[in-house]
């Protein structure tokens, strides 16, 4: 019976780092903004670090729990935003109470990820690897240039939606909410630094439970190896589809975070840069490590500010750093490391044992 | 009535006829050997009873129940497990968990219990638990449970394959090659443990083994199998002693 104590402490140890830097990092920030002492850049940062912490964590269900690479995590992201945004401008009469209409606007924007990862994922995730990544990372441009061309306005009569040109009449006192290429403008900004951390304990929480579960263990039986899940009565299909869908309605959820918190939202913001960032995030913080993916999105958020002078670089050294990442993990030196800890590790439960 | 009936399975791949006009029949409770030269189909057909390949003809029925153009993830449910001549196990899971995997249709939850971590998570997690230390008991393996089950030595490795498959409750189990790449102390262990496995869990079983000694030691009943085709069936005694198997496996 000790032995499954001992398991149970081993899962436990994910909890508690995670949401330990979490909560100890927003009282840290809490308490520099209630004594002045942060600047005014940093404090226009929080939100969307938050944002990119619920994007890391979620793409890591995917890249490194269901060990898919996707590389349109963002297309996710700006379904999330956009609906989000149509959503709050909407109920703004209807629900005056702001965190509401985030929550809500959240709830929808992640509900409609959802749906796009499902289209995208039932043929998509027949395919493997590389075919994988180049098909997500269509999704993500398609999804840019939808968004581009749509129109949606709204007046007495309700929603107005069109493709191409805005091919609706708005009646009196209508207002435009997305204009095509021109995007979103005079958002009410709803999102907070405490919303943000409220929807990261949420994705925690959910991720981290969903890991520890019997559903968690299936879709890592499926990365690990696939032909022996299907041989234990796994439905591998089954489990891609769930990982993919569940990793696409957090995005969705941290693009309505993240647009709520810009006056001005564009398409081009959700672009191929931004999947790659964030897939920088999930790979610099280690696949599969929840709470990597936490420390990785908040410090290359914050850094590229502070380190303002060699921002033309920003995105050479990103590749740099994913090449020295990969090379690192496929060197000898790594291996050794991880024999020395291995062996660390087997003395440790041998005195436990004796 | 049989455990297993095989009737006249064939399987082609393009213009190579894999396994021609297979015929087998397994009672329950039964201990059988599949054996033959390399390249003899052996594995071929362990991977049509287990839908990973579909038979061009022929049929295949578990107690009656047709297992012909069903997935693989569905036979397993109808109670078919088996292990890999190659080990597959899923390397960066703990050797607990490997065998969970096994349960995951025999103790089940909600999704929105494993997100939520709420209802009968809890008390199913831990009948799981104490299921898989039962289980790893069986193959010496409980002292390692929260060990990656890539870290494993080789024999274990095997052994925990046998632990997971077994853990799906199955009806007829399929080892392939169990004792490849054991020392002969290690073969003998693992003839005991089999049999035990046999008797504990009332299942049928189907090897595929090139070691004799294990095959002669525990197997009632052999088929031969040579390009594809039956070539001589009976007791290990009958099918060892006949020159056709003998000319088979050495040549003129």
């Amino acid at each position: 019976m000790k032995k499954t104590k001992n398991l149970l402490t081993a899962g436990r140890r994910d909890y508690l780092i995670s949401f330990g830097i979490v909560i100890l990092a927003f009282a840290v920030v809490q308490t520099m903004i209630l004594t002045g002492n942060i600047t005014s850049s940093l404090k226009g940062q929080l939100v969307p670090i938050c944002a990119y912490i619920v994007m890391a964590v979620s793409l890591n269900l995917t890249v490194g729990i269901l060990g898919e690479l996707s590389l349109g995590h963002a297309g996710f992201m700006s379904v999330g935003a956009f609906a989000g945004i149509v959503v709050t401008t909407s109920l703004a009469d209807v629900i005056p109470f702001a965190p509401l209409r985030l929550a809500l606007a959240m709830i929808v924007g992640g509900l409609l990820a959802a749906v796009a990862g499902v289209i995208i994922g039932v043929p998509v995730l027949r395919l493997k690897g590389d075919y994988l990544a180049i098909v997500t990372l269509a999704f993500g441009e398609i999804i840019k240039n939808i968004v581009n061309v749509l129109y949606i306005g709204r007046d007495a009569k309700g929603l107005h939606v069109s493709l191409l040109e805005p091919k609706f009449e708005l009646a009196e006192g209508g207002k435009m909410i997305i204009n095509g290429p021109m995007g979103v403008s005079g958002v009410a900004k709803l999102s907070t630094f405490t919303s943000g951390f409220v929807l990261i304990l949420i994705t925690l929480f959910l991720v981290l439970n969903l890991i520890h579960s019997r559903t968690g263990r299936a879709i890592m039986s499926v990365r690990d190896n696939s032909i022996a899940a299907e041989s234990v009565g796994i439905s591998v299909t089954r489990y891609k589809l769930l990982a993919f869908v569940i990793s696409a309605a957090f995005a969705g959820m941290a693009g309505t975070l993240y647009a709520m918190n810009f006056s001005t939202v564009t398409a081009a913001k959700f672009d191929f840069n931004t999947s790659i960032l964030v897939l920088v995030f999930v790979v610099l913080g280690g696949l599969g490590n929840i709470w990597g993916s936490i420390i990785a999105a908040t410090l290359l958020t914050v850094l590229p500010e502070l380190l303002r002078a060699v921002r033309d670089y920003r995105m050479l050294i990103y590749a740099i750093l994913l090449i020295a990442m990969m090379l690192f993990n496929n060197s000898k030196l790594k291996v050794r490391l991880m024999e020395k800890r291995a062996a660390k590790r087997d003395s440790k439960l041998n005195k436990e044992a004796d | 009535m049989a455990m297993l009936e095989v009737t006249k399975l064939g399987i082609s791949f393009g213009g190579l006829r894999a396994v021609d006009d297979l015929s087998m029949e397994i009672e329950k409770g039964g201990l059988v050997g599949l054996i033959g030269p390399n390249g003899a189909g052996k594995t071929t057909v362990f991977n049509m009873l287990t839908g990973v390949y579909r038979p061009t003809d022929g049929g295949i029925r578990l107690g009656g129940e047709n297992l012909i153009g069903k997935k693989p993830h569905e036979i397993c449910k109808m109670g078919v497990a088996r292990t890999f001549q190659n080990i597959r196990l899923f390397g960066k899971l703990s050797v607990l968990d490997n065998v969970k995997v096994g349960l995951h249709n025999e103790v089940t939850y909600s999704l929105v219990e494993s997100v939520l971590h709420l209802g009968s998570y809890g008390k199913k997690e831990r009948a799981m638990d104490e299921k898989v230390l039962d289980i790893l008991k069986v193959f010496g393996l409980e002292g390692k449970a929260d060990v990656l089950a890539s870290n494993l030595p080789y024999g274990q490795q095997r052994k925990l394959e046998i632990a997971r498959a077994l853990a799906t409750d199955p009806k007829l189990l399929l080892l392939d090659e169990p004792a490849a790449g054991m020392n002969p102390n290690e073969t003998g262990e693992l003839m005991e443990t089999i049999k035990l496995v046999r008797e504990k869990y009332g299942v049928t079983i189907l090897l595929i083994e090139h070691d004799m000694k294990l095959v002669t030691g525990i197997c009632e009943y052999l088929y031969v199998l040579n390009f594809g085709k039956l070539l001589a069936e009976g007791t290990p005694k009958e099918v060892l002693n006949n020159p056709e198997v003998i000319t088979a496996y050495l040549g003129e």
